[in-house]
């Protein structure tokens, strides 16, 4: 039994029908460099020689040391959570469609928005989007949109913001007439340089992206941002990272308060951090929220509380007006398919860690980090790039090119990191580091100990 | 029937005006439009000073079942727009030709008349399209 409900007359004939050659010829969109091609299988196994070959494979990838982040990273996620999140009443990546009839989904949805609400200090949230990158793009949009006092739709993105989303949002946004200007950075302490935006001060200006951390890991001033964005009628999109909140000051309060309101409009970022494995790079999740005074300018799916007409409490989706199903083209977003089981994840790992455990997480991590950065700039050839204080990631100058040396440390079982040096070729030889709860002091001495011996190997045999 | 003022002009997309002499446009939407919308929720809108072009999206409407753009019928500079609307949303079903209106345009130059419909014009148009 093939378990393939199409035989191949069905496809024939589907395919006459939209006439088309092939099923390969329904890929013409993608070019060609950008597809997966061959994967070494053979044509025909069976399921037991099938699995032992992929069980082969895995076993040579090894168990690598990871020490890469950049916008996906490494933590421990409690076995109960994907032990819940796996149960029948939640295992559906969909809204569900019958949305009112679903109680317990919109309930998990609703403690999500106010988890993420209280984490960033904003007023309301929406139920996810895909991943942290679309996430600024969409928060772009929302920016052309909720900014009335703005019609330029140009948006300034500090070159310290992660350089992918930058392209995602480039890619996503750009073609709306929507206009990202870059912002340089202070070499020496590696944050966006106040200075840098001057130039814009009185011009008609939509947005201001801001990341904290950001993409070098260091602490951008984010007060000082948020006040000249203000003063300036210019909305500040955060980018932020969910599990540094437990420490840093929430998005909410940043700046100072300006006609009683403060903080950034619109925040946003990956949301992998909160239980999502590595996996290879997704799914993910992207969060969106924002103060209320935006709310209908917010894409996404929203669950709020209400009660019922004998006044017994339960949740409905609202503010639905605003979506495509609806509005059609006019919709805030064609986005709606929103990462459920991402997002019930997340918030089982929210509601068993609590904030004494989230604030654990972080706390460890950025302690790791700095003992990282310590041990890796007592070699040879090294120095740390930045003087700005950090989070949990950090930028290491070698004395050769970088890309070389990650090679000779995978052989060696350890992912070292981001080489910076193709986004950052003003920077040299530059690598991006990060080091979570999940390592040991022993795990950084490894690294430590391998990249010596990779950099001086005579020094390392003496 | 729905209540269509004679004194008013109307557009396909269900907008009034009322024009005055001195070039200034009060423009809101039909009782037939708040009617088939349902129970107004929430109304945007434009700020006092904005420029719109005849056609232009300038107001959103929005009920439990929907929300639509209202456009403007008139080029022109916006000098008020009703305020009320923002915590009174229902003045809009109620008195859609008055308490409810949107927002006032001063044009610049003389109304082309000929692109909205009278009363009796936008009553026929009403009438064709129910069918």
């Amino acid at each position: 039994m093939a378990f393939i409900p199409h035989t191949p007359d069905d496809i024939a004939r589907m395919l006459a029908a939209i006439g088309v050659q092939s099923i390969d010829d329904l890929f013409d969109e993608i070019p060609r460099e950008l597809r997966a091609g061959t994967l070494g299988v053979p044509t025909a196994l069976g399921e037991m020689e099938l699995g032992r070959l992929m069980t082969e494979r895995a076993v040579a990838d090894g168990r690598p040391l990871n020490f890469i982040g950049a916008g996906a990273y490494e933590h421990h996620i409690p076995a109960p959570v994907w032990a819940i999140t796996t149960r029948g009443e939640f295992y559906s990546a969909y809204t569900p469609y019958q949305a009112e009839a679903s109680q317990g989904t919109l309930q998990l949805i609703y403690e999500y928005q106010s988890m993420m609400c209280a984490l960033t200090g904003m007023e309301v949230s929406n139920a996810s989007l895909y991943d942290g990158a679309s996430a600024l793009a969409e928060a772009c949009l929302m920016a052309v949109r909720a900014n009335r006092a703005a019609n330029s739709r140009r948006i300034l993105v500090p070159r310290t913001v992660n350089p992918t989303y930058t392209q995602v949002a480039q890619s996503i946004a750009g073609n709306q007439g929507i206009v990202f200007e870059p912002v340089d950075f202070d070499r020496a302490a590696g944050r966006t340089l106040l200075a840098a935006l001057e130039p814009y001060s009185g011009q008609d200006i939509t947005a201001l992206v801001v990341q904290q951390p950001n993409f070098f890991g260091c602490l951008e001033e984010v007060d000082r941002l948020t006040d000249w964005a203000h003063r300036n009628k210019i909305l500040v999109i955060a980018v932020v990272n969910p599990i540094s909140l437990a420490l840093l000051k929430a998005p909410g309060e940043w700046g100072a308060p300006q006609a009683g309101v403060h903080g950034a409009d619109i925040v946003c970022g990956e949301g992998q951090p909160l239980g999502v494995p590595l996996s290879a790079g997704g799914p993910y999740f992207g969060f969106m929220t924002t103060r209320m005074q935006y709310v209908r300018q917010m894409p996404g799916r929203i669950v709020g509380r209400t009660v019922d007409v004998d006044g017994r409490p339960g949740f409905s989706l609202t503010l639905q007006a605003r979506e495509q199903h609806i509005r059609r083209s006019k919709a805030t977003s064609n986005i709606c398919t929103n990462q459920g089981l991402l997002v019930t994840a997340a918030t089982i790992y929210m509601s068993l860690l609590g904030a004494a455990g989230l604030e654990r997480v972080a706390a460890a991590s950025m302690q790791r980090t700095a003992e990282l950065t310590a041990a890796l700039g007592k070699i040879t050839g090294i120095r740390p790039a930045f003087s700005a204080p950090r989070f949990h990631e950090s930028v290491l100058i070698l004395d050769r090119p970088v890309a070389p040396v990650l090679g000779a440390l995978s052989r060696r079982g350890i992912f070292g990191g981001l080489d910076l040096s193709e986004r950052y070729p003003e920077l040299g030889n530059a690598l991006l580091i990060c080091a979570t709860e999940t390592k040991t002091a022993a795990d950084i001495d490894a690294y430590a100990g391998a990249l010596a011996d990779i950099m001086n190997p005579s020094r390392a045999a003496a | 029937m729905s209540n269509i003022p004679s004194d008013l002009r109307y557009t396909k997309s269900h907008e009034w005006v009322r024009l005055r002499e001195n070039g200034s446009a009060e423009i809101g939407i039909s009782e037939h439009a708040q009617s088939a919308l349902g129970d107004l929720v929430f109304v945007e809108v434009p700020d006092v000073g904005r420029a719109v072009k005849a056609g232009e999206a300038c107001a959103v409407v929005e009920s439990v079942k929907a929300a639509s753009d209202v456009y403007s019928p008139v080029s022109g500079k916006v000098t008020a727009s009703n305020s009320a609307l923002a915590s009174q949303p229902e003045l809009l079903n109620q008195d859609p030709y008055g308490a409810g209106w949107l927002f006032r345009v001063q044009t610049a130059a003389a109304v082309d008349d000929a692109a909205l419909m009278s009363a009796a014009d936008y009553a026929k148009y009403l009438a064709d399209e129910a069918h």
